[in-house]
């Protein structure tokens, strides 16, 4: 569904990405982890064109999102949803305001359809109580939920999230994890998750890529992934304290 | 930019666009009437009082009249206003948008396909556009009504010979000419504002040089442009 061929993109003086491949199929949650400043929301920010690669192309179904433009750049983008890590809500909006301004900017739905649907996607995240709140009255696990619910609203094919446990505790975490896998289940969406939360990572992926300056080192199930023999993966997995014997115990994927 | 904006202009009374460019307007607009009420003041009653006291050594202090109305209306009102609106609405429009800009919400309005041009930058475009000629004439207006108040009180300058001297030679052309200056700072206000907020990285102290940006940029164009207006209108 999405594939990376050969991409590389330069910030600076340094090799973000250094000629990498993926190949995200429909349906999976793909977790891309990593080390901070590893290339993980970079890589992320390519699949829907708010980077461009330096060389190598970016897929979405066969369609080139690099060399889109105009129509055809909105058309792919509008398969997509994305959680931004800071949520991204606009500040002057409540938050049904922010939850209908992709409603209410790109479809001509009725204002009675607009708000059934906010309503439905915010009973979905569990915030129908903050309807008329403001962003700035939330917490930041409810602002990210808000901008899931963002993200959701017009149905997208494919969410892309963008740290999406970073800054919030364990248990707002699991939370947002639960929300993310029950998303998976009930949409039937495709899911590009980018974090450095390996319990996250664990608990919801269906498959783990981790990238290591600028390179993917390694691509696996998550039972694959605790049990790599990789030194970087077993570092990283240990500085998490997650062994081989398993500190942690998975959710079963449907 | 500018050109993508006025592309937009059009839709500035659409269901989409019509309460923010509303919204806008007031903040430009009515939230501003208070600083500029008081700088206009003291702007007309100091043209006076510095003129008048020039004058008075020749007994002709009743052409403070002439001197506050010409000079209010084709230089300092358009120039005072433009001023006031760069220092607090164009820096509050840069920080505004380039908060937007670092806080990744540009880029979560084109990831859902909204054009930060016309959903941004068109509003306040059309709001300096109209609110700046508008705030102009409020200038103007207190402006010339300062300088009768010291030419009354302390120049001994009646307000009918005042009023009077003020109509002798003030021209509708002064009038007209400063309202394009006033339109077309407003353009340069909110063109400048908002690049300089898209274009705004690394964090908050990239607002905060955004911010900076606009006032120093807005003045020196006000500035360049008025003096280039001017000669264009008055060979």
């Amino acid at each position: 569904m999405i594939r990376f061929e050969k991409v590389t993109k330069r910030l600076g003086s340094r090799n973000v990405l250094d000629e990498i491949d993926l190949e995200i199929q429909p349906g999976e949650t793909y977790v891309i982890c990593g080390p901070s400043g590893m290339g993980k929301s970079v890589t992320l920010r390519h699949m829907v064109r708010l980077l461009t690669p330096d060389a190598g192309r970016v897929l979405v179904d066969n369609e080139c999102v690099s060399e889109s433009r105009g129509r055809d750049l909105e058309r792919i983008r509008a398969r997509f949803g994305v959680l931004f890590q800071s949520g991204a809500l606009l500040q002057w909006l409540s938050v049904a305001e922010n939850v209908a301004l992709p409603l209410r900017e790109r479809t001509h739905k009725s204002e009675e359809e607009i708000e059934h649907l906010v309503r439905e996607k915010l009973r979905l995240v569990e915030l129908e109580d903050a309807y008329d709140k403001q962003p700035a009255d939330l917490s930041g696990g409810m602002r990210k939920r808000v901008a899931l619910a963002r993200a959701i609203v017009t149905q997208p094919e494919i969410i892309l999230y963008d740290e999406p446990t970073s800054g919030l505790d364990p248990v707002t975490s699991r939370t947002i994890d639960t929300l993310i896998d029950n998303l998976r289940r009930e949409l039937k969406v495709t899911s590009v998750v980018v974090t450095h939360d390996l319990h996250s990572a664990l608990a919801i992926g269906t498959r783990i890529a981790m990238l290591y300056y600028g390179k993917v080192v390694e691509v696996a199930t998550p039972e694959a992934f605790i049990a790599s023999d990789n030194e970087i993966v077993r570092g990283f997995l240990e500085a998490q304290y997650i062994t081989r014997r398993g500190a942690w115990e998975g959710q079963g994927k449907a | 930019m500018l050109l993508e904006a006025t592309f937009y202009v059009p839709l500035m009374f659409s269901k989409r666009s019509r309460h923010e460019v509303l919204h806008q307007l007031y903040v430009t607009g009515v939230k501003s009437l208070g600083v500029i009420t008081v700088v206009a003041l003291f702007t007309g009653m100091i043209l006076a009082l510095q003129t008048g006291l020039g004058l008075r050594r020749f007994g002709l202090q009743v052409n403070i009249g002439t001197a506050v109305a010409v000079t209010m209306l084709r230089e300092m009102g358009p120039f005072m206003c433009a001023l006031i609106i760069a220092a607090s609405v164009g820096s509050a429009i840069a920080a505004q948008v380039g908060t937007m800009t670092v806080s990744e919400e540009i880029s979560a309005l084109e990831i859902m396909s909204i054009n930060p041009i016309r959903f941004l930058v068109m509003p306040r475009l059309v709001a300096l556009a109209i609110m700046m000629p508008v705030l102009t004439v409020f200038t103007n207006i207190l402006g010339i009504v300062g300088g009768a108040v010291v030419g009354s009180t302390q120049l001994g300058v009646s307000m009918q010979a005042y009023f009077d001297n003020a109509q002798l030679y003030a021209e509708n052309k002064d009038l007209y000419v400063g309202l394009l200056k006033a339109f077309v700072f407003g353009v340069v206000i909110a063109t400048t504002a908002c690049h300089q907020g898209l274009s705004a990285t690394e964090g908050a102290v990239g607002v905060g040089q955004a911010t900076r940006r606009t006032v120093i940029i807005s003045f020196l164009t006000i500035l360049v442009l008025g003096y280039m207006l001017t000669r264009v209108f008055y060979r």
